[in-house]
């Protein structure tokens, strides 16, 4: 991989988060409510609402605002949060780990389920399995998260309590934080009862959250497969006499791999931003909770902090795509 | 032989008897409570929401506080009070031999630094925070003195009666001034009070987690350890209520407090609360300004049913601009009564022209005085619409709708006060007098000038005497009555669902306990 080629792509890293810093900068500042005013409430009285607006600088101008955000940001500081005064950075930490943990283990349900799904219906094209695995990704695509993951709480955890309901460890038990994701800390530590304990926390939020990229992975898998399964150098792979799973595995499906990554990048993107609904549900204390409850109670720094932390996994996300794409095609070459 | 059988008797029946007694308070366990949202800020001098007060409670005390189930002061860190004859002086005497969570003795220093952090722009703690709602507080305190170890005078310009009660609200707290000092202005992610529990661990929206206080200087809590859990979704608090995930479950909708209700293993308690929901009519614009319009509001809607539809129940109807459960109240008023009739009289009268359109804007958040807004909006424009007022709905976002309410831009506005304070100056003198209308930023939104109601609430402001003070706003209330500012709508009822296996479960009127004497069976 040329070196590059990916610190070019790195400094559009740059470019890209100083357009997101001033677009989301002003896009925040043209949605109407007032973050002091919405602090105190229906309680406030006009010489405080004066005084907090002052202490929390929304006094000075848009260009002096912008300017001392943008000095801080550079210099790492992405301010404190006007609701709970704690510096962004400590807020968004622990809720990002939170929140990477789960759309990790969603994707991976999504992809090993999403591909085994759509090479079954690809091979045995029109046969059962295909009908019942393509009913079930229409099914996945169109249910709504809210009410699924009601249902499984409501059957798995009450009715059937096999699963636990909430949370990412059972009450009182802790991990050594060392990277914050539950699963890595405690076997890191040795304590597979934690490990165990989360695991059972994490399947019903992530298979929730999966539900969605699986049945589009699974359609989008079967349909490449198709189009793959019919080229010639398949044929010829089953003329020279490989075994069929060897045909599937190694020479069809690799080809038929582009597209779902695509898909698969796409999708962990929209994870890491996007499992408000999920978090909810399950009470995780994840970043999109945070950044939906931080939008609402108009908390710019936290706003700012989160975006741009969306920004840079998406950028980073899409470079890893790409360079997965080098390693799967020969034929894709970076145009130095 | 015949001894035998009654040992056994006893060890085979009573005894598990009086071991599992539910009489019988017993220590131990950890209370799990379940509510739908984290905490903001357990320095309560900064706490602007619920959810930061329920919790900062538990770890934090005050010099006075409110009564176990009422909203009657009395003493805490404080033994006892005097105010001087002039009325501008309050001297407590401290407890003694009281402890803060990481040691160091709590004395007049403390209550000093506590306080004048928040007042005194030149003390070295000011900087580390945003002292908000300053009127409900310690805003009058001109002058904190240190008179010895124990004993701690306030001095006010004015004689201030509230202020007693203020010290009793959360925004009043006394902390550790070392904990102050070394944590500046994070110390509301690490509260160290004098309070029944410890405050141990903080995972932002997941878990709270507190401890017994084992060296309290009062009676000890009898659960080991509080953890407070935020389930953001109501259905899921439900099903954690039922599947006993959780002992409490806060803030339930109404349908979930029917199914909690018909749970044999659950219980459901209730009391009136101290806020009210109110329709303000604009007193300065030119329809609004007749008493005659006003009062033709008032019996043009039927409280009862907003309370049966939008509250399912869960309220009672409101004459008062404040709720039964505080003292002052005027019972003798007879409200105005739902009629239609009178009201189209009433606007024949004042030669109300049929053709005029009044803006009701209906608040875009829901609140316990409140839950509905947008419904119960549209019950009020139907209702005016039978007598023949044309309504029209304005929706704001919640920002912008404080301010220009607070501006007087609406003809008729729905808004809502709790009276954490629980005093009657805090709606009367805070939301219906001459001062408070001035715009912009008027706490009086329907802009109503009573120079006779003002005078009335400044000189219970200035008594100490507390008959005398309910004497002037039993008045109050009879003017607020006749001329018809607000329509007041609702005291709503404030509920507590939690499993059974807990006992000797507090509520106040304005939800906030300390829940030193709660036990679980084990």
């Amino acid at each position: 991989m040329p070196l590059g080629y990916i610190s070019r792509r790195l400094f559009h890293l740059v470019l890209i988060l100083f357009g997101v810093s001033i677009l989301v900068f002003l896009m925040l500042r043209m949605i109407p409510g007032d973050p002091a005013q919405l602090l105190l409430g229906e309680y406030a009285n006009p010489e405080e609402l004066a005084r907090l607006r002052t202490q929390l600088g929304l006094d000075k101008s848009y260009l002096t605002q912008y300017w001392i955000y943008l000095k801080n940001t550079l210099q790492g500081d992405f301010g404190n949060s006007v609701r709970t005064g704690a510096p962004v950075v400590d807020e968004i930490g622990v809720r990002l780990v939170a929140t990477i943990e789960l759309s990790m283990a969603a994707m991976l349900i999504a992809t090993l389920f999403g591909i085994a799904a759509g090479v079954v219906s690809a091979v045995k094209q029109y046969s059962i399995l295909d009908y019942a695995s393509m009913f079930l990704a229409l099914v996945g695509v169109s249910m709504p998260i809210f009410w699924l993951g009601l249902m499984l709480i409501y059957l798995l955890a009450v009715k059937f309590p096999i699963l636990p309901m909430m949370g990412r460890l059972s009450m009182g038990l802790e991990t050594t934080p060392l990277t914050g994701l539950v699963m890595i800390d405690s076997l890191i530590a040795g304590q597979f009862g934690a490990f165990w304990d989360g695991l059972r926390h994490l399947l019903l939020p992530a298979f929730t959250l999966a539900t969605i990229p699986m049945a589009i992975v699974a359609r989008i898998t079967r349909s490449s497969m198709l189009e793959v399964l019919n080229r010639d150098y398949v044929r010829t792979a089953r003329a020279k006499g490989l075994g069929e799973a060897v045909v599937i595995l190694r020479h069809a499906l690799r080809n038929a791999f582009l597209p779902v990554v695509t898909v698969l990048g796409l999708n962990l993107g929209l994870l890491l931003g996007g499992a408000v609904l999920t978090e909810t549900i399950f009470s995780w204390p994840g970043l999109g909770r945070y950044v939906v409850d931080s939008l609402m109670g108009r908390d710019y720094a936290a706003v700012q902090g989160c975006i741009l932390i969306f920004a840079v996994l998406m950028v980073l996300i899409n470079l890893a795509v790409d360079m997965i794409y080098v390693l799967l095609d020969p034929r894709i070459r970076v145009q130095e | 032989m015949k001894k035998w059988c009654v040992v056994l008797f006893v060890i085979v029946f009573i005894w598990p008897l009086l071991a599992f007694s539910s009489d019988n308070p017993v220590t131990g366990g950890t209370l799990i409570w379940g509510r739908g949202g984290d905490s903001v800020n357990l320095d309560l001098a900064q706490a602007t929401d619920g959810e930061s007060i329920k919790a900062g409670i538990q770890v934090l005390e005050n010099l006075v506080i409110f009564g176990k189930d009422s909203m009657d002061v009395e003493p805490q860190l404080a033994e006892s009070w005097t105010v001087s004859d002039d009325g501008m002086t309050w001297t407590f005497k401290l407890r003694k031999g009281v402890r803060f969570h990481d040691g160091t003795p709590f004395n007049a220093k403390a209550v000093y630094d506590s306080f004048a952090r928040i007042i005194d722009k030149s003390h070295p703690f000011h900087g580390y925070g945003k002292w908000v709602y300053l009127s409900l507080s310690l805003g009058q305190v001109s002058e904190i003195k240190v008179i010895d170890d124990y004993t701690i005078a306030l001095l006010t310009q004015k004689p201030y009666a509230p202020l007693l009660n203020n010290l009793a609200l959360w925004l009043c707290p006394i902390l550790s001034p070392k904990a102050m000092a070394e944590h500046k202005d994070q110390i509301g992610l690490h509260p160290v009070g004098t309070g029944p529990f410890k405050f141990v661990k903080w995972v932002k929206d997941d878990q709270i987690i507190l401890e017994r206080n084992a060296d309290y200087w009062g009676e000890k809590a009898k659960v080991d350890k509080i953890i407070l859990k935020s389930i953001p979704e109501p259905s899921a608090r439900l099903m954690a209520l039922q599947s006993g995930t959780v002992d409490i479950a806060d803030d339930l909708d109404p349908d979930s407090i029917t199914l909690v209700k018909k749970d044999a293993k659950l219980a459901v308690i209730d009391r009136p609360s101290v806020n009210v929901g109110y329709l303000a009519l604009n007193t300065e614009k030119p329809v609004l300004k007749d008493v005659r319009v006003r009062r033709a509001i008032s019996h043009a809607i039927d409280k009862e049913t907003i309370i049966k539809t939008i509250f399912q129940g869960l309220a009672i109807a409101a004459k008062n601009p404040f709720a039964p459960s505080i003292w002052g109240y005027n019972d003798a008023i007879e409200p105005y009564e739902f009629n239609p009739e009178k009201a189209k009289e009433l606007l024949k009268a004042a030669g109300f022209d049929q053709n005029e359109e009044l803006e009701l804007w209906a608040m875009p958040v829901s609140r316990a005085y409140m839950p509905e807004p947008v419904k119960t909006a549209e019950l009020i424009q139907a209702y005016l619409a039978s007598v023949g007022i044309k309504a029209k709905i304005v929706r704001l976002d919640w920002g912008t709708y404080l301010k220009k309410t607070a501006n007087g831009e609406h003809d008729m506005c729905m808004l809502g006060w709790l009276g954490g304070n629980a005093d009657p100056d805090n709606f009367l003198y805070g939301l219906l007098s001459a001062d408070t209308a001035k715009t912009p930023g008027a706490a009086n939104v329907a802009l109503w000038k009573s120079a006779e109601f003002t005078e009335l609430c400044l000189k219970a402001q200035r008594t100490f005497d507390k008959d005398e003070r309910i004497k002037y706003y039993l008045k109050a209330q009879e003017i607020f009555h006749d001329e018809a500012p607000w329509v007041p709508i609702a005291h709503s009822t404030i509920v507590r669902c939690y499993n059974k296996r807990l006992h000797d479960v507090p509520l106040r009127p304005n939800g906030l306990n300390s829940f030193q004497m709660v036990w679980k069976e084990q």
